[in-house]
């Protein structure tokens, strides 16, 4: 460029970069905020109006200061409501706890089984279960943190009435949970460190303090619905009585049956989550057996739970006619219809995956022929269990019925026929895992023949004793009726039982006509599963819901009343919405814990053989050149 | 039970057997059969709810024997796979795909031409009761409670048919225009109530019941049920405007004695 040139702008770049800064700085100057003109302020203070704002200002300050301490009843959550954010919180904590507290009981179960017998696959079996304890421990503290701030920030006056009460409990409850995770962890990082007695004491001690854990917190919700050891105005008399109220004892044996089962279930539809992932013939044998286990153990644990309800209810029953009505006739009858939907379709998920689980077993035709009539057998007692007692139908159909209960169908929506039908359905059950058990066998004992008849006339006893004690309770009175659920039970139990003797003996050594394929199970056998787990979950919360809202318009039956907005029973639909939400999210989290459980079998990070890696790619150039 | 129905849907499967038909056409074939059953096949029709509910059921449980094995998972599948594949079937395939959306079509002209009625209601028949009432200024504790002249049936038995005789004037005087002469609801207004009254001559009703539950259901009738039974679905009227407590309690007594039936027991709690 022209030096000249150069000198003239050299100045004049300078000229306008200066203009420019001071054009800059003006505007900024002129945008400075400045304050505004006042009038002096001898003038100003003088008006009456700004006296006034003095003396209101200081008026405020004195009422602020002479506020006396009033304890606030409620606050509220936002958006959702305080009562479905403690619902949702306290229900994911229950499912996570009762997960932590079921898998314990089988894997110690499983690995007692595998120590006593020497097979190791009993023992990785155990050590799997296991693995899915640490996180899970962790997202039941979680939740239980949260559920208590939760109580106390949203129901502080109910929540002090508890503490209260119950004061010499909680600081137990803390040592308690302090004892389970040191036996959690050393079970779980113990595996394999210990001897093999010292690991499975570890485990039972894990056990107990679990369930002690559990006893604690079920006496604290008992007492919501069958207050016991306080006076006429709620003080407290006798904690212990408190503790040991009414219905502590049948919610006890309900939730140890019910986690045990609920346990089984969500390791069997991990089995199943892994079996679907599996690329190995050797993998899927794993976890279809992992899977029949775990479901082997949820069935076990469902035969008798109907029967541990039955006493609940009519603990409830006993404690409260209202409370009982509440629950069985008025707001919360129609989800009892809602129950036995679920309850009928797990008894035949469970029923179909044993029959698909014969195809595992060469030659498995002979018993699979006795399936249409193990069916019907469920088809129709789901029937009678789901036939609601009133009826819902247009004005039409009522006056053809002649009334808001159907002639003959209406026979089968009363305690009587439902009763039945569950016995009918527990025993159909038996049968369908007998007849696996015995898929690919002949019994080779001399006394095969006389074994199977007697097997066959103790079930065909069992049956008849208990659809004539049905019958029969039509026409007995109410609490003659009730009774008689306990010799339809305990003839049902005493067939299990003498059956399972007799098939212990009659196929000591059995002659085998087919193989135990494990792995070859159909993609569907493995969704059952998974849906036999969300069934048991959505249950849970139904039913919790349903012990929860029976109180109505009380924390405390009959003590402490609830005043808060949400002191109303909502709709029927709100509720399983809520309980369907919570289902929803319970399986995210498990699935977080699935997933995390499946990081330990990943080989670890290597940077050489990643598939990302700069130089197994520079390899793989080298090999598709090479080629 | 309609024999007839029930007769024609046990032919067809007679003809099925006979035929040695296919798995998939016995299915077809129960899912429809009990179809019929359960919607022409009662002298006293189904409602529809419970129809509904039973096909559910039904449809799961042929859907879960059908593939409840390799074999039959097989047989299944078989003729419906050539059915969607073999060029013979194009016509009929092409048939089908019409018609499926066309039978949705059909079905909902079906539904919207119904006539007009009321909507369904799940009614609460036995709502909860409160644990205590006043009647007359006397408080009556329906948990504790139990009707005062039940014992007079064991320690003073013709006392106790004087009250159950007592029961009989009351509900003749006052219960049989709507409850009917034999109890069973067919009274001669029955036909202008929505809901019809209770019928106590059915097992299922006031045998499952207490007696203090009765009290309370006839002393303050349709105005005293709570929200959850909603108290203006019921014409019954609160009849302590009109009786005595005692003719409440012997109204009760002779529900029971008429009926052959007895109240519910109150039930011990467990001793601690």
């Amino acid at each position: 460029m022209n030096r000249k040139l150069l000198f003239v702008l050299g100045p004049v770049t300078g000229l306008v970069m200066f203009g420019a800064v001071v054009l800059i700085a003006t505007f900024l100057t002129n945008r400075e905020y400045k304050e505004p003109y006042r009038a002096p302020a001898a003038i100003v203070d003088a008006t009456p109006r700004a006296a006034g704002l003095t003396d209101e200002k200081a008026a405020a300050d004195a009422t602020n200061r002479a506020k006396p301490y009033v304890e606030v009843e409620y606050r509220a959550f936002p958006v959702v409501g305080s009562r479905v954010a403690i619902w949702a919180v306290a229900q994911l904590h229950l499912l996570f706890a009762a997960f932590v507290l079921a898998v314990p009981i089988f894997a110690v179960l499983i690995e007692a089984i595998g120590y006593k017998t020497g097979d190791r696959r009993y023992d990785r079996l155990a050590h799997e279960f296991t693995k899915l304890l640490s996180v899970s421990f962790s997202l039941t503290a979680t939740f239980g943190a949260a559920l208590t701030f939760m109580l106390i920030i949203l129901y502080p006056k109910f929540t002090n009435y508890m503490m209260s009460v119950f004061s010499p409990t909680f600081l137990p409850y803390v040592g308690l949970f302090f004892a389970e995770a040191f036996f959690l962890y050393t079970y779980y990082y113990g595996w394999g460190k210990f001897h093999p007695l010292v690991h499975l004491f570890l485990g039972i001690g894990l056990n107990v303090v679990g369930t002690s854990i559990m006893l604690i917190a079920n006496a604290w919700l008992t007492f919501m619905m069958s207050p016991n050891g306080i006076s006429d105005g709620g003080a407290l008399i006798s904690t212990w009585d408190a503790i040991y109220n009414f219905t502590w004892m049948p919610i006890n044996v309900h939730r140890f049956i019910a986690n045990v089962a609920f346990g089984g279930s969500v390791a069997a539809a991990y089995a199943a989550f892994k079996f679907l992932h599996a690329t190995t013939d050797e993998e899927r044998a794993h976890y279809d057996w992992m899977g029949y286990i775990g479901n082997f153990v949820a069935i076990i644990a469902f035969l008798p739970l109907p029967f541990a309800g039955y006493w609940l209810a009519k603990e409830i029953y006993a404690y409260s006619q209202t409370l009982g009505l509440t629950m069985m006739g008025g707001a919360f009858s129609w989800l009892f219809i809602i129950q036995a939907v679920l309850i009928g379709n797990l008894f035949l998920g469970a029923n179909y995956y044993l029959w698909l689980g014969m195809g595992r077993v060469e030659g498995a035709r002979s018993v699979q022929r006795f399936i249409k009539y193990l069916l019907i057998a469920i088809a129709v007692c789901f029937m009678v269990w789901a036939t609601p007692r009133s009826i819902i139908a247009t004005v039409a159909e009522i006056r053809a019925m002649g009334g808001s209960s159907h002639p003959i169908l209406g026979f089968l929506g009363v305690m009587s026929a439902k009763n039945t039908a569950v016995n009918i359905l527990i025993l159909t059950t038996f049968m369908s895992f007998l007849l696996y058990r015995r898929t690919g066998k002949t019994a080779t004992v001399s006394w095969a023949k006389a074994g199977h008849a007697a097997q066959l006339l103790i079930f065909a006893s069992a049956a008849i004793i208990v659809i004539s004690l049905g019958i029969y309770g039509y026409f007995v009175e109410a609490s003659v009726r009730i009774g008689l659920s306990v010799p339809q039970v305990s003839s049902v139990l005493f067939a299990m039982v003498a059956i399972t003797t007799i098939d212990v003996f009659l196929f000591r050594r059995p002659r085998m006509t087919g193989d135990v394929r494990w792995g070859r199970m159909p993609a569907v056998s493995q969704y059952v599963l998974i849906f036999i787990a969300v069934t048991f979950t959505w249950l849970m919360g139904l039913m919790g819901y349903v012990r929860s809202g029976l109180r109505q318009h009380w924390h405390v039956y009959g003590v402490i009343r609830d005043t808060s907005p949400d002191a109303f029973t909502p709709t029927l639909g709100f509720a399983t919405q809520v309980v369907s939400l919570t289902v929803l999210l319970f399986f995210v989290l498990i699935g977080f814990v699935f997933w995390l459980a499946s990081l330990h079998d990943l080989p670890d990070y290597d940077p050489v053989h990643s598939p990302h890696s700069p130089l197994l790619a520079a390899d793989g150039h080298k090999a598709e050149r090479s080629s | 039970m309609n024999i007839l129905v029930v007769l024609a849907v046990a032919a067809v499967f007679a003809l099925l057997r006979f035929r040695r038909a296919n798995l998939l056409v016995w299915a077809g074939a129960w899912w429809v059969g009990l179809y019929v059953i359960f919607r022409f096949g009662f002298s006293a029709p189904i409602p529809s709810s419970v129809v509904s509910l039973y096909m559910g059921i039904v449809s799961i449980a042929i859907l879960a024997y059908v593939s409840s094995s390799e074999e039959r998972r097989e047989e299944v599948s078989r003729p419906l796979v050539r059915f969607m594949t073999e060029t013979r079937y194009a016509a009929l395939l092409g048939a089908t795909v019409v018609a499926i959306p066309a039978l949705a079509a059909a079905n909902v002209y079906v539904q919207m031409n119904v006539p007009l009625e009321p909507p369904l209601f799940p009614r609460t028949v036995h709502p909860a009761s409160p644990t205590e009432i006043t009647v007359h200024d006397k408080k009556i504790d329906l948990d504790a409670g139990e009707n005062p002249y039940l014992e007079l049936a064991i320690s003073h038995p013709e006392e106790f048919r004087k009250h159950v005789e007592n029961g009989r004037r009351v509900y003749y005087q006052n219960c049989v225009f709507c409850h009917g002469d034999n109890m069973t609801a067919n009274g001669m207004f029955v036909h202008g109530l929505d809901p019809i009254p209770t019928n106590f001559a059915d097992q299922g009703a006031i045998s499952i019941l207490r007696d203090t539950y009765l009290f309370w259901r006839i002393s303050k009738g349709g105005p005293g049920l709570p929200e959850e039974a909603a108290p203006w679905d019921t014409a019954m009227p609160a009849w302590e405007k009109f009786l005595k407590e005692e003719e409440i309690w012997d109204a009760i007594l002779f529900l029971y004695d008429f009926t052959g039936q007895k109240p519910r027991a109150k039930e011990e709690v467990h001793t601690q």
